[in-house]
């Protein structure tokens, strides 16, 4: 086990240092400088500016700095904000979406699995068709159109919530929401097609034929049998979650990663667009690692066998 | 049949059996073929055939919809800036919201002030405004309340002129430009899908069919390649592409091939071993034949349903992407940016959010239905 | 010998898409105390929906039960509700599966699995059905029981997991162990080892066995009665040497001819039954095994033949018991079958 979390950090060290790097020549091929029009500087304040951000120096050079400060935990410095260094921008706004992240996680995932469970239990029943319903639209509708939605009616029209911004519990109930509707549905699909099967399952049927309840048999054999599986969409759901709080940050105006991206990207500021791209890649691998682990961790069959695939 | 009866049956009944025919290998069921199953278990469901027959309609719309009516998708007009859907007929039914008013319910102390509120809200076109007051009020600030509807199009002297969405900020006809924007959407979700399919298909056949030494290259290029996120990947290439349709292709097929091609390699990893084509292998059946006959046949559901879920997945990228600023950028419309721009007036111009967004959630409802639908069709499991 | 369960007049309906499948269509046994009765049929022929009514295992659902009685100790079960059924399941009948590598919860410890019984029905505390199931571990033959009760199933061979299984049936000392086919999905060597330690354990229980299996070879070794099913009926029913030795229904020829042995030679045909069963949605009139006889007789077409008498413990649905029917010889090759049966068993009592 502890040789298989080895090479999945190693993996992860390697596909973080290709990202770093694309990134960075990518960013070398585009236009931009920290040089602004209306700024209206002589030749030789221009070459000052450009000494101080260190983009005089052969691309090379750059790069080998570029790499070195990355390790350093330091993302350069932005050609906007009043040249405030990149990962201090960053570190503000890291608190916002992963709250916003981490409630929609549990909000989504804690309902979508009592939506799949009434509906495998009652299954082909009234709550079965409603809950696949619902399932149906919230992987279907995205989370910005459903932001759009609750926000005209429950900030605009009724005037419940206020319309954006972030602090308060109050900011942060519409945003939780509309982020949480698809991991909902995910895990509500995902819960009732694996309760369904669970049910059929000849251990349930042991278990009737110990003279277990059918609560009892559900509870007991049924739950941890149909949930442990949820890990494995856990991955994917957790990718969409933050492609939607990208969206869901601008809507609302909140003070996250997300929305200094599309706001870095309206201006150009390509550091900081630099610097959200890899605290993104850094979050999706460390995510989709951690998810394996956990996996590894609460399913007995993968736990002994010491981490399979 | 009691000991009786039993023992009164006439004789001549007991003697051998003299059979007509061999009935004893009878088939007592109709035999259909698999395509057969799956289209009668796609076409027996309901749901997944009503948002066929909403895609197939959506796409007509967005081809013919721009030529329905005399505004082209990029034709400005300031003074036609932000009017609402008025369409002629509709238009004398007010709460469906197609009868060329903008209403607004504004609170203030008195009804006055409330009713000041409205006139400045509305560009001072006081003739126009009819005002209905709801309460009266007191005098305490906000008990007041009115409601007012501009009858926009009078004040405008546009009696005459429908626009049935809108229009937008910059006076463009919204039924034009929304058609217009779907057309976009579908067709780089379809062009996506399509080459995510070839690519796809022809990665994983190839590398689950020769297996070895050619498997083991491309599945390592193939896991480096998924080890980075897509949105990353997506992001990157929007922005050193320059914005448009083909950079949006380019970019969702570079992420979205590798899908396909585990899929397809699976299968066919899984089919190859199995009992009839190493039979028709030992029966001598050529490589060709084989991918043809056996494995094409048997992969090809697998394929339709991934396909069909690729798309979705496209239209709400492209969504995505221009929605953020980063894919489809004026004057060239999408639904993604139509709703960009929805949002920038949603308070007092809701229509122009709530039409590309209804359509993009359908378009999206309809296509995962319908893929859902097809997936329980070529699922032996599921036929009746 | 006193009667611990009667079956009368058992029938049962599924709903399915295609129509009403008929799988049980009037099966009436019983089983005496301490015994074991073989039900044989190939699939399909109705023997594990019959068992799972007995325990109310049918799904509710799709199933019907259109007409009979289940007397278990006198009273019918299929009149229990659902809560007086679980009362009776695992505690005084209980059920060993044919697939042990899916009859276990793959998330639950082994001993979890075998203590939930006991604490169920027994009022045991945690650490008392615990020891138990070591007890029963090592009963059923699993070394190291201390150790195998902390693990998972996936930790346990096909053979050791059926020995888990027995040991959850076991767990209550039920009256009746109904075994649905134990031995099929495992190797033939573990079969004989499962087959052993369930005789082992009837000796030492004193329980009543329901064994269903397709395979007569095993009905010789573990069984003292026999009823052989074919199309949701019971069409012979005696004891093992009636059966084996004094067969009366042409389907019961069939299913010993078709028992490949060591010694046949190579002039010597199998004796095999042609075709399919029925299709239970649409029986045929008459006798179900018509169109598959070879002896078959112009009254099979038109009625069923009722169940004649053999001897005491011996009786056979075929109308060739007839008195009016012609003489039907057993076929050679059973002849010679049941012969080498004879002789072998004679030889066996020699050594």
């Amino acid at each position: 086990m502890a040789r298989y979390i080895l090479r999945r950090i190693v993996y992860m060290v390697i596909t973080l240092f290709i990202i770093a790097s694309v990134t960075f020549f990518l960013m070398k091929m585009l236009p931009g400088s920290p040089l602004k029009a209306e700024d209206k500087l002589t030749e030789e304040q221009k070459q000052l500016v450009l000494e101080s951000y260190g983009l005089n120096d052969p691309v090379p050079v750059q790069y080998v700095r570029y790499l070195g400060n990355l390790l350093k935990g330091d993302l350069g410095i932005s050609y906007n904000f009043d040249n405030t260094p990149v990962s201090d921008i960053l570190i503000d706004r890291l608190g916002p979406s992963m709250q916003l992240g981490l409630y929609a996680v549990l909000v989504g995932t804690f309902f979508g699995i009592i939506l799949g469970l009434i509906a495998a239990i009652f299954h082909n029943g009234f709550w079965d068709y409603t809950s696949t319903i619902i399932a149906v639209l919230g992987t279907s509708i995205p989370s910005f159109v459903f932001a759009g939605l609750l926000q005209y009616i429950f900030a605009v029209e009724l005037g419940w919530f206020p319309v954006a911004l972030w602090g308060e519990p109050k900011h942060m109930i519409l945003p939780i929401i509309a982020l949480a509707i698809g991991p909902m549905a995910t895990a509500a699909r995902f819960v009732r097609t694996e309760m369904i099967e669970v049910k059929g399952s000849n251990y349930i049927i042991t278990a009737k034929a110990k003279g277990l309840s059918n609560l009892e048999r559900v509870w007991k054999h049924g739950f941890r049998n149909a949930l442990i599986p949820l890990v494995t969409v856990m991955g994917p759901m957790m990718i969409n979650l933050m492609t939607g709080s990208m969206v869901i940050e601008k809507i609302f105006a909140i003070p996250g990663i997300g929305e200094q991206f599309v706001t870095s990207v309206v201006v150009n500021d390509y550091p900081t667009i630099m610097g959200t791209t890899l605290i993104y890649a850094f979050g999706f691998i460390l995510i989709l690692l951690v998810i394996d682990l956990l996996y590894g961790l609460i399913d007995p069959r993968i736990r002994v066998t010491g981490g399979g695939k | 049949m009691d000991q009786k009866n039993v023992n009164n049956l006439p004789k001549e009944l007991f003697k051998p059996l003299v059979r007509k025919e061999d009935t004893s290998e009878k088939i007592s069921r109709p035999s259909r073929t698999f395509g057969q199953n799956a289209r009668r278990t796609l076409f027996k469901n309901i749901p997944a055939m009503i948002s066929l027959v909403v895609l197939i309609l959506i796409i007509i719309m967005s081809i013919i919809g721009p030529f329905m009516n005399k505004y082209g998708s990029n034709d400005q007009n300031l003074d036609h800036a932000k009017m609402p859907p008025r369409v002629p007929g509709l238009e004398k039914v007010s709460w469906l919201g197609f009868d060329g008013t903008l209403s607004d319910e504004l609170t203030g102390a008195t009804v006055e002030q409330a009713t000041q509120k409205a006139y400045m809200r509305f560009n001072n076109e006081e003739d126009y405004i009819d005002i209905k007051v709801i309460s009266d009020g007191d005098g305490s600030p906000n008990s007041a309340e009115i409601k007012a509807t501009y009858h926009i199009y009078k004040a405008k002297g546009l009696e005459d002129t429908y626009y049935w969405l809108g229009t937008d900020q910059l006076g463009r006809d919204q039924w034009t430009r929304l058609w217009e924007g779907t057309r976009v959407s579908l067709i780089i979700a379809f062009v996506a899908a399509l080459l995510d399919l070839v690519i796809g298909v022809a990665y994983g056949g190839i590398s689950g069919y020769y297996g070895g030494r050619v498997d083991n290259v491309m599945q390592r290029i193939i896991e480096i390649l998924s080890g980075i996120p897509s949105l990353v990947v997506i992001l990157l290439m929007m922005l050193i592409l320059k914005p448009g349709m083909t950079s949006i292709i380019i970019a969702l097929v570079i992420t979205g091939w590798t899908g396909m091609a585990r899929i397809v390699r699976g299968e066919v990893l899984k089919l190859k071993s199995q009992e009839f084509v190493l039979a028709a292998k030992t029966l001598g059946t050529s490589d060709g034949k084989i991918i043809r006959k056996h494995l094409i046949p048997n992969i090809s559901g697998i394929i339709i349903v991934n396909t069909m879920f690729t798309i979705p997945s496209a239209v709400f990228f492209e969504a995505f992407l221009s929605f953020i600023g980063l894919g489809i950028a004026p004057p060239k419309a999408s639904l993604g940016s139509l709703i960009d721009i929805g949002f920038d007036n949603m308070q007092i111009y809701p229509y122009m959010l709530v039409f590309p967004a209804a359509l993009l959630s359908i378009i999206m409802i309809a296509f995962n239905i319908l893929g859902d639908g097809l997936r329980d069709a070529f699922d032996p499991k599921m036929h009746k | 010998m006193s009667k611990l369960l009667e079956v009368k007049d058992l029938q049962i309906s599924f709903n399915t898409y295609g129509g009403e499948v008929q799988a049980v269509r009037g099966v009436s046994f019983d089983l005496n105390k301490g015994e074991t009765l073989a039900i044989v049929g190939e699939s399909g022929s109705g023997k594990s929906v019959t068992t799972s009514a007995i325990m109310g295992l049918l799904p509710k659902s799709n199933t019907q039960i259109k007409n009979g009685e289940i007397l278990y100790k006198g009273k019918d079960i299929l009149k229990f509700s659902e809560k007086e059924m679980q009362k009776i399941r695992g505690k005084e009948i209980s059920m060993v599966f044919q697939d042990p590598m899916s009859s276990l919860n793959p998330t639950m410890k082994v001993g979890n699995q075998i203590a939930e019984g006991l604490i169920k029905h027994r009022g045991l505390s945690k650490a008392e059905a615990k020891e138990k199931a070591i007890e029963l571990l090592r009963k059923v033959g699993i070394p190291k029981p201390e150790l195998r009760v902390k693990q998972y199933p996936h930790q346990f061979s096909g053979g050791m997991r059926q020995r888990v299984v027995i040991a959850i049936a076991l767990a209550c000392n039920p009256e009746i162990i109904i075994a649905d086919e134990p031995t099929t999905a495992l190797d033939v060597t573990i079969q004989a080892q499962i087959l052993e330690l369930m005789k082992e354990m009837q000796k030492d229980t004193g329980c009543s066995i329901i064994f269903i299996t397709h395979d007569l070879g095993v009905v010789a070794n573990v069984a003292d009665r026999v009823a052989v099913m074919y199309a949701g009926k019971i069409v012979e029913v005696g004891t093992v040497d009636d059966i084996f030795y004094n067969p009366k229904h042409p389907y019961t020829w069939g299913l010993l001819g078709s028992m490949p042995t060591l010694d046949d030679n190579e002039s010597e045909e199998l004796y095999t039954i042609p075709g399919t069963p029925p299709d239970l949605t649409n029986p045929p009139k008459g006798d179900a095994f018509a169109p598959r006889n070879k002896y078959a007789l112009e009254i099979d077409t038109m009625y069923e033949p009722p169940m004649f008498k053999v001897s005491d413990t011996h009786y056979a649905a075929t109308w060739l018991l007839h008195e009016n029917a012609p003489k039907v010889e057993l076929p050679d090759a059973i002849k010679k079958r049941i012969d080498s049966f004879l002789t072998k068993q004679q030889g066996g009592n020699k050594q």
